[in-house]
Formats: C-alpha cells, structure tokens, sequence
C-alpha cells in the first residue's frame, strides 16, 4: 500500500540534504568536538557553523544558541533552570506536557504555578497573563504554536507584557519552527525552544536559545560543554544535520503547505456533515488542521486511515501506545465526545496536491464508514 | 480476499496462539490489545502496590503483545476503552460489593467490552469477525438457525461460564480458535511458532486488582473519586436472628465465606446471606448454606430462543462449579427459577447461573 504521511507535528521526515549533512559526521569524521586534536577541531568547526545556521533562524548571536537532545529536554532546561521554591511561574492550560509536567512537578516542590485558560479557539490573552503577574512571578512559559490545534499564541503581545514587568519569557517554539517566521527580538523572550525533527532534521536533537545575560542553572553535572549550560558530548552529526535543517527552514514552503491544508479542510468539511475545525478561527501555523467528526471516535477512524495507508493522529498517545483524551481540546471547552472525535492532520514539505485529494476521498469514506458502524451499534 | 479479523490480544499465551493459529492458516490479521484501566492510578493509596508488573493491561503486557504481532508482521493496535471499562465493569463491580453482592466483572468486561465495544472498534477498522483466546466453542447450527456456544475440548480451562452473556449477532462474529484444545496443546503450539512467551504464567486474579485485594481496591477507588465509603457497619446474626456480633460492612462478605467472620464458635460458620437493607449478614452451620432453588434476572438465550414451560438443564452457579441438575421455569420478563434436583450449596447473589445441556450453553442470567 502507498503510505500518505500526515502527521508532521508528531515528527518529519529527514530531508535528503539533511542526511547527507550528517552522513560524513557518522562515519569518517567522527571526532568529539571537545578534543584537541585535528579529529576534534572538525567537528567543533562543523558543531560552530550549525550554531551558526540555527542563530540565522532565530535571529540571536550564535554564542545564544544551547544544543540539547530535545524539544522537550530544552522545555525542563529553560524551567527547571529558572525556577527554584517560592517562585511563581505562569503557563497556559494547552502546553505541551513537556511543559505541563516539568511545572507541575516544580508545584510538588514549592513552586506556585498559574494554569492559564484559552478561549474556545485555543487562544490566551495576553492580558490575563498581565493579570496573573506577581511580585514573585519568576518565568512565563508559553508556547508559540500548539501541537495539537497549530494554534497560535499571541507571543509578541505577551513578551511585551514580561519585558514591561521584567519577568523571564520562555517560548516553547518546536511546532512554530521552520511553519512562521521566528525572530527572538520580536518576541522578546529570554529562553525559547526548538526540536530538530519537527522542521525536518534529525530526531534526538533540539535547541535552547538563552538570551545573554540569562542565568541559567544547568540541568546535568558533567563538563564544560555549551559554556557549561548542558553536560554531555555533543550529538555531532545530530548537531549538523540539525544546523542544515534550520537552514532550510528559512526557506518558505509556508505558503504552499497553507494552500494544501486549506483545500484538506475545505474538502472534508464540503464531504463530511457534522464536523467543524477545532480553533479554525485562530491564526495558525500553516500545515495543521485538528478536525473533528462527530458521531464516531477519532482512535478508531485514525487505525481504520492507517490500514488503509494514511497516517494521521488523535489525541496524545500514552505508554501502552494507546490514544488520551486531549487536555488541549477539553481546555477549548470541547464535550469529552468531541473531543474524542476529532483527528488532527499535519501537513510537511513534500505533501502534493495528489496526496490531498486522496486523502479528502479516504477520510470522507472512512467517516461514512464508522458512523454507520456506530449508529447501529447504538441500542 | 479472504475477511480480515480482529484478533484480541492480551499479551498472554493463549491469544498470542490465536494469533499466530490464525495467521498460519493464511487470514489477513489486525492485533487489538485494549487499555482498559491505568494500573498506576490507585497505586500507592493505603494497601494497593507501588509497582505493578505483569498483569492485565500493564505495559509489559503491551509489550509482549506488541512483539507478537511484530513477529508475525500483523498490524497491532493498543485502544484505549479505559471510560467504558470503569463505567461498565469496575463502578458496577464496587456498587455489588456495596450492595452485598458478589460480581463478576470478566463477564461483565465480555459483555460491555470485548464483546462489544472492541468488536465495534474491530468492525469499524475493517475487520468483521474477533478472535479471542476464550476456551470454548462456537458453531453454527443451521437446523435451529442459531449459534451454539459450547465447552472446549479441555474441561478444566472451560470458560463458557463467563460467555453466557453473547447475544447471537456477537457469537455470529466471534472466533474462539482454541476451543478444540487443551492448555498443554496451546503451550505446545505457542512454542512450535517460535513464540517466547510460551511459558507465561496465566492469569488468575481480576485484572484491575493486583494483588487480588478487592477491599482495598474498594477503598482506594472510592478515595480517588472523592466518595465515602457507605457506612454498612451491622450485626452478624444466626439464621434464628439471634445478635452473634457485629460487623465493619457488608462489601467484606460474600455467601459462603468462612474467613474474617471474627466470631468465636465450637463448629465452622458461613455466611449464609447479606441482606443490605437491614445491614444484616446472617451466619451458620454449612448445611444452612443448602438451597434447593435460585432465581436468575437477565436471562439471555443461546442455544433455544426462548424458554417455553419447562426445561431440564444442568445449572452452574460459579466459575468452579460442577453444574448441577435442575428444571428451569419462566418466573418473569427475562427471569428463570431453577429448581435443582438436589440442594445446591452456596447460591451468591451477584454471580450468575448458566444453564448446561449437555455440552450447549443453553443460556444463562444473574442470580438474585
């Protein structure tokens, strides 16, 4: 069966540039970057020039850029870098868990937390974040674009709310990077994180940007690497093909992808009654669209879509592999039910035209499919 | 093309053989193992464990699971049904305890899950039949126009006791592929496919319990969802109502239980019945414990499509029971007495009774 891959936020393919970046780093060239020997000289010039091409996506200074294994990695360094007991840290209700978790473990360790609500599109406010300031409010954290949703946050509003306040800004970019344009001064924020695999690098590589002059209490003990703010010989290959990544990245496919998912979700909702776009009012990053159909559970229609060669997502998986119910879609004020129904598609860069009408034509008939299925099953 | 099937997969031995049965003889397969209840979500409450490994629904099982299908080259999912499981098996199984009787939650998982939602779930991803690793056996029967529901080859794995509840559209989809084998065969078969759990142990207790506490289970699960504990505290009574002493509730008792009376007396007591009303669980000699018939509610029929008059069958009252003779009559809508041919002891309140001819499951409902 030809396979259609939809499911871009949950990770891209690498592309074959990105590969051939690395390749050379995986084999002959397989110096550790703090060595002081010519092996070791290469890779910390190849390790320098990705800092170099990752700093260009961002718009901050090389020296700014911190490599780490991970989007989520780069979330608990940022927070749990920053906070320590009887601080006060604001997020929002639709972060991702990288995020969710590393506060709510900081609230078991004396840290008060402030859960911020969305509206029924997905969106904070910047003012409610204005409001929940504190004398103690040491970090705000929110993300700039949902995973779920591709929803995005009004960051700049909200940086501008943290400078006025002098309060610490972390941006959980990793779905944001490589969709919209990301410049850290506009923003404004001190920390900001990215993943290589989401835009197309390489996975078990990430990035935290930390603006200069941010403290930063680093998470591992071990040396000097990263100017002592992450221990740990560097990922070298994972580092270049990340670094080729970004600079593809700033390349611009946005337009084209919008294209695509737009005629994806106008196809659907012409095909399929009773279904709607989850936070299809907010501005979004291109390639995503979180659709739900009601009358049937969005875990069933993603295995039936996968038996029959497309690749989509519902929900967040857990340990068993097995699809949760979705703290974003319930934070939206979405019923359980709906929020069981709805399926999220994620477009990348080499999505066509044909990939899309095929997929309109299949989750249409699958849909039709499982509602029948369902109605009859109702006594 | 031959129709796909849904094979149920817990991770044990005998769905794995299913599995890998079925996929020898050439059908097109999808593996479902159900996530039916985080085994993590009560733990370190008072009396439930840390750490739980190796049972139902934990991610070991998943794993095996998942590494069978993957040696077979089968697609394999895990679906969650954790909201229908807790509102169709586990609350039910708590509100019987609190009501004095006793549950059988595998059969009610049957009914409202395996049978149920993951055969609709199996449907809706293109398969039309299930296969499980139940023992037992399922025939057409053309003269009658019914699905008969029979005892498996092995007697001592039977587990028809748990399946009196399939409706005749769920037997028309469900494949029980080890019906015409014993466990050794299976083992034997499981480790002729190369499979390496071969030599699992089998599962005994109620998946959801681990550990097989089902008091605590009780307690914790009502702590978690912010409930008191009914306060079913009364007196332990002789069948003559004299006062024998008292009690902390009824959910600790169940009909012929000898243990954790906390009485004093020269020969054995039992209890004899658990009347929640009155808060009353009455005690006595096990030759009180005799009864010469029951009733049973939501009777379903299998192998006859209703009774008329009379009926002689031989009615099991527990999983380890050796079915017993009895007439059976309608009494109700849905609702059989059964009146045994010699007393029968221990009739339970909350277990079912399934009615036997020969080697048919004639049909069976909930004891009252």
């Amino acid at each position: 069966v030809r396979r259609i891959y939809l499911d871009a936020n949950a990770t891209t393919p690498l592309l074959p540039e990105v590969l051939e970046a690395m390749r050379p780093f995986l084999l002959e060239r397989f110096g550790n970057a703090s060595s002081i020997h010519q092996e070791g000289q290469h890779a910390r010039s190849a390790v320098e020039q990705a800092r170099a091409s990752v700093a260009r996506l961002l718009g901050c200074r090389p020296a700014e850029i911190v490599f780490t294994s991970g989007g989520t990695e780069s979330d608990n360094l940022a927070i749990f870098g920053s906070v320590q007991a009887g601080d006060h840290v604001i997020t929002s209700a639709v972060e991702h868990h990288a995020v969710l978790h590393a506060v709510e473990r900081l609230r078991e360790r004396g840290v008060e937390v402030e859960f911020l609500p969305v509206d029924e599109q997905g969106v904070l406010a910047a003012e409610d974040v204005r409001k929940a300031l504190r004398p103690n409010t040491k970090l705000i954290s929110v993300m700039m674009a949902n995973n779920e949703t591709g929803v995005l946050q009004p960051v700049h509003a909200i940086g501008q709310v943290a400078a006025e306040a002098d309060v610490r800004f972390h941006v959980d970019a990793v779905q944001a990077a490589g969709k919209v344009r990301l410049a850290v001064d506009d923003i404004g924020c001190q920390l900001l994180s990215i993943s290589g695999h989401k835009m197309h690098g390489p996975q078990g590589t990430g990035v935290l940007f930390v603006r200069r002059g941010t403290r930063l209490e680093p998470l591992f003990a071990g040396g000097a690497h990263e100017r002592q703010r992450r221990a740990g010989t560097e990922n070298v290959a994972g580092i270049v093909g990340l670094g080729k990544a970004a600079e593809c990245a700033l390349e611009s496919t946005a337009e084209r992808i919008g294209r695509l998912r737009d005629r994806l979700e106008s196809g659907l909702l012409e095909r399929c009654a009773e279904s709607g776009v989850n936070g299809g009012r907010a501005d979004r990053v291109p390639n995503t669209t979180n659709l739900w159909f009601d009358h049937l559970e969005g875990e069933a229609l993603v295995i039936a879509l996968d038996l029959k060669g497309l690749a989509v997502s519902s929900g967040a998986a857990c340990s068993s592999g097995a699809s949760e119910p979705s703290h974003v879609l319930e934070a939206m004020g979405l019923s359980g039910e709906r929020a069981r129904a709805s399926v999220r598609f994620s477009l990348h860069r080499h999505t066509t035209e044909e990939e899309i009408a095929e997929t309109v034509a299949l989750v249409a008939a699958q849909v039709a499919r499982l509602r029948e299925l369902s109605a009859v099953a109702v006594r | 093309m031959t129709e796909t099937i849904a094979v149920a997969m817990s991770g044990g031995v005998d769905s794995s053989a299913v599995a890998a049965m079925l996929k020898a003889e050439g059908h097109t397969l999808v593996g479902l193992t159900m996530q039916l209840w985080n085994q993590r979500r009560l733990s370190g409450k008072e009396g439930m464990p840390d750490q739980v490994q190796g049972r139902c629904c934990s991610i070991d099982d998943v794993y095996d699971a998942r590494h069978v299908a993957e040696m077979l080259e089968i697609p394999y999912y895990v679906v969650n049904h954790q909201e229908r499981f807790e509102r169709d098996v586990v609350r039910p199984f708590v509100d019987e305890y609190l009501a004095g009787r006793t549950p059988i939650p595998c059969s009610l998982c049957n009914n409202h899950l395996k049978f149920d939602q993951l055969l609709l779930t199996a449907r809706q991803i293109g398969a039309e039949k299930i296969a499980t690793g139940h023992y037992a056996r399922n025939e057409y029967d053309a003269a009658r126009g019914r699905w008969i529901l029979k005892r498996p080859a092995d007697a001592s794995k039977d587990q028809t006791y748990f399946l009196f509840g399939l409706t005749q559209e769920q037997l028309s989809r469900s494949l029980f592929p080890l019906g015409g084998f014993t466990k050794p065969e299976v083992r034997a078969m499981a480790h002729g496919y190369g499979l390496a759990l071969a030599n699992k142990a089998d599962s005994q207790e109620i998946c959801f319990i681990p550990g097989g506490d089902y008091k605590r289970f009780i307690d914790a699960y009502l702590e978690e969802q912010g409930e008191a504990l009914p306060d079913t505290a009364g007196e332990l009574v002789s069948v003559g109502g004299q006062p024998q002493g008292q009690h902390e509730g009824v959910h600790n008792f169940t009909v012929g239980q000898r243990k954790g009376l906390g009485l004093a007396s020269p020969t054995p007591l039992y209890v004899i019945s658990i009347d929640r009303d009155s808060k009353r669980v009455t005690v006595g000699a096990e030759q009180e414990l005799q009864r010469s018939s029951l009733r049973a509610q939501r009777v379903n029929w299998i192998s006859i499509p209703g009774l008329v008059g009379e009926m002689r069958a031989q009615v099991k009252i527990r999983h380890r029971h050796e079915p017993a003779w009895a007439t059976l009559r309608t009494t109700g809508v849905d609702e059989v007495e059964a009146v045994f041919d010699e007393p029968v002891r221990a009739v339970t309140p909350g277990q079912a009774a399934v009615f036997y001819s020969g080697d048919e499951v004639v049909g069976g409902g909930w004891i009252v």
